[in-house]
């Protein structure tokens, strides 16, 4: 069987949990499979690897469909959790999956010193904009202007950039791609495995349910044409101009 | 049970008699114990218990420290590192155990092992950091959300620090719970002669992969990962599998249900208590009390025994679940009750639930209860023949 293949992922996910928990048109399945298709085409051990994740939407993702040992945990705290995990159980391949409130908002301390201990653990933050379980609140990535349950008349504060703070913080790999950029996220999760030390992947997703219906774009495929024109490979964006960059998003490897 | 057992470990500490402070003969415990994975942040009057740790654990194989950013990361880690097999503690005082407890409800659904120590300190909030209070009482018992029992020791002495701590990491691993171990800055700073015996006993999680880890038997198997069980843990409500059940009814009665009699129809095997000149049938007065208090008043009940008073004392070292069968039974032979603590009667309100004529005092203002001024007390209410004369305000004017 071809390695990546939709049916050759299929061994991985644990009888009894389709239909997925997720909303028509999330991108966090895409994500599900991405990580996936990244071990398979790794040939990785997955009895060997754990995933930690926490609470909110992208949390659901390994846990309860990945076959494996997975821990689900308190609302921001899945990158402590793995620390104890990785650090106890060296061989262990510990994968954190989070969503960006989890991960950068509650979860924000963890995530900068795990990346300045340069724990080798994976994170991967999907990041959708907004909390999504618990009704489309603000979280620190949204950005600027946009409308949410907390902020109806626009976030008036600027957001994280999540793979810059973590680069910072001291990661040894750092990637940002969308569910839209498949393969070259596919190719990122693979080389983050991989890689001795902290690594982060930012995977922009979609949520129209609780993002994109506030926010004038209330189309699963809407929002996933808008992945496409706003998100700026980092070749293409030095060839640009500060003013055409603005609103856009840069995607590719930050610390590769 | 299948699968698990005591075994016994020679010490690790050469056998023999030390002069150790509290803070450290607890950290010796843990490494009795086979603590093999420590996360902690410093918190005063709870750091000498890290900084031990730390020295010996680089003096030892297969044993992990980490000082991480914060107590909620420190007890996550813990979880984490619990579940992947370690034995693994962590020690703070009341502000960081109050940061510890969500993650300390995690474990508790979760049924994951693992001793937290809290050297209480004066509150509320930041309080008197260097000094000494047992406030953490009802804290330790409740503070986490939602219904469960839970497993607190209190210990009075370095000794006790010693052997309550490799009680603690039984217990947790017995029973897969969070055991809490509550000393009191006195205790923890304080310095006296142990003894270490040359064995220790353990008792050895159970592991058993055909069986579900979170059902079916009252204290379920514990694999850890990577050991082939596919582990599926989650702190929502869940089956013996580890599914989600978030809107079943049954399964979260279920759950709650064995998660609270699993500790409850084990009490006397926890619960541990001593006596002290209780052997009359009949006492004049009989003092109720734990941790450092219990020293001052095992020096007043002597007070009173030389003025020819039938005093004794009646010492917890179990906490929760709460000795009530013991404090009723000697509560019920003594003309008068008085439980000394430091904080404004945590545990008398529970003592009072079983023995209703006991009284308290108290001392909230970050000093020791000593022993003359108990027995003063014991004076003032033999005198009154009150039998609750000690309540209210005039304890505190």
């Amino acid at each position: 069987m071809k390695k990546g293949t939709t049916a050759s992922i299929v061994k991985y996910i644990r009888p009894r949990t389709f239909p997925t928990p997720f909303c028509a048109g999330c991108g966090h399945g895409i994500l599900l499979g991405a990580i996936l298709r990244a071990i398979d085409e790794l040939e990785l051990d997955f009895s060997q690897m754990l995933f930690v994740s926490g609470i909110g939407c992208a949390g659901w993702i390994p846990s309860p469909h990945y076959n494996t040992d997975t821990l689900h945990v308190t609302h921001g705290r899945p990158v402590a959790f793995a620390t104890g995990a990785k650090l106890f159980n060296p061989r262990l391949n510990v994968v954190v999956i989070g969503g960006d409130g989890d991960i950068a908002s509650i979860g924000g301390n963890h995530l900068i010193h795990a990346a300045r201990r340069n724990m080798d653990i994976t994170v991967i933050c999907a990041n959708n904009l907004i909390y999504g379980m618990t009704g489309g609140q603000v979280t620190p990535t949204t950005p600027r202007g946009a409308r949410t349950q907390t902020t109806p008349a626009g976030n008036p504060e600027p957001p994280f950039d999540l793979a810059r703070l973590v680069a910072a913080a001291g990661a040894t790999y750092v990637a940002r791609y969308s569910v839209w950029h498949v393969r070259p996220l596919i190719a990122a999760i693979k080389k983050a495995l991989q890689r001795t030390g902290f690594s982060f992947i930012e995977v922009l997703s979609t949520c129209p349910t609780q993002y994109g219906r506030r926010n004038e774009n209330p189309t699963p495929i809407g929002m996933l044409r808008a992945l496409k024109q706003n998100c700026i490979s980092m070749e293409r964006a030095k060839t640009m101009r500060p003013e055409e960059l603005a609103g856009k998003t840069i995607i590719g490897e930050f610390v590769g | 049970m299948k699968g698990s057992q005591w075994t016994n470990l020679p010490s690790v500490l050469r056998p023999g008699r030390y002069f150790l402070q509290g803070d450290e003969a607890c950290a010796e415990g843990a490494i009795a114990a086979g603590c093999n994975y420590y996360a902690g942040y410093p918190i005063t009057p709870a750091s000498e218990i890290m900084e031990h740790i730390c020295r010996r654990f680089a003096q030892l194989p297969g044993r992990v420290f980490i000082q991480m950013e914060d107590e909620i990361g420190s007890i996550a880690s813990v979880l984490g590192a619990s579940w992947a097999g370690a034995r693994a503690m962590t020690a703070t005082s009341g502000p960081g155990f109050s940061l510890m407890l969500e993650n300390i409800g995690y474990a508790i659904i979760t049924e994951t092992p693992c001793v937290v120590v809290d050297v209480q300190r004066a509150g509320p909030g930041t309080g008197q950091a260097t000094r000494p209070a047992q406030g953490d009482v009802m804290q330790a018992r409740w503070g986490a959300h939602g219904d469960y029992e839970i497993i607190v020791l209190s210990p009075w002495s370095v000794q006790e620090a010693y052997d309550e701590t490799i009680r603690a990491f039984n217990l947790a691993d017995r029973f897969r719970v969070p055991v809490i171990l509550l000393m009191d800055e006195g205790v923890g700073h304080l310095r006296e002669n142990m003894t270490v015996p040359a064995k220790t006993s353990i008792y050895q999680r159970w592991k058993d992969l055909s069986r579900p880890p979170f059902g079916e038997v009252e204290v379920p198997p514990m694999p850890a990962f990577g050991e082939g069980a596919r582990l599926l843990v989650t702190g929502s409500t869940h089956d013996a599998w580890g599914y989600r059940r978030t809107s079943s009814p049954q399964a979260q009665q279920q759950l709650v249900e064995r998660l609270v009699s699993k500790i409850l129809n084990h009490r006397e095997e926890i619960q541990r208590t001593n006596t002290h000149f209780c052997e009359e049938s009949k006492l004049d007065i009989l003092l109720v009390a734990y941790g450092f208090t219990a020293r001052s008043a095992l020096g007043a009940v002597r007070l009173a025994r030389e003025a020819g008073i039938k005093a004794g004392l009646l010492r917890l070292t179990t906490l929760w679940p709460f000795p009530e069968n013991m404090v009723k039974e000697l509560g019920a032979q003594a003309s008068h009750i008085i439980m000394p603590e430091m904080n404004r009667g945590q545990m008398l309100r529970e003592v009072q639930r079983v023995v209703p004529h006991a009284a308290g005092y108290h001392r909230t203002d970050g000093e020791v209860i000593t022993a003359p001024e108990i027995w003063t007390a014991m004076q003032r209410i033999l005198r009154s023949g009150k039998k609750r004369a000690l309540e209210g305000k005039d304890l505190f004017s």
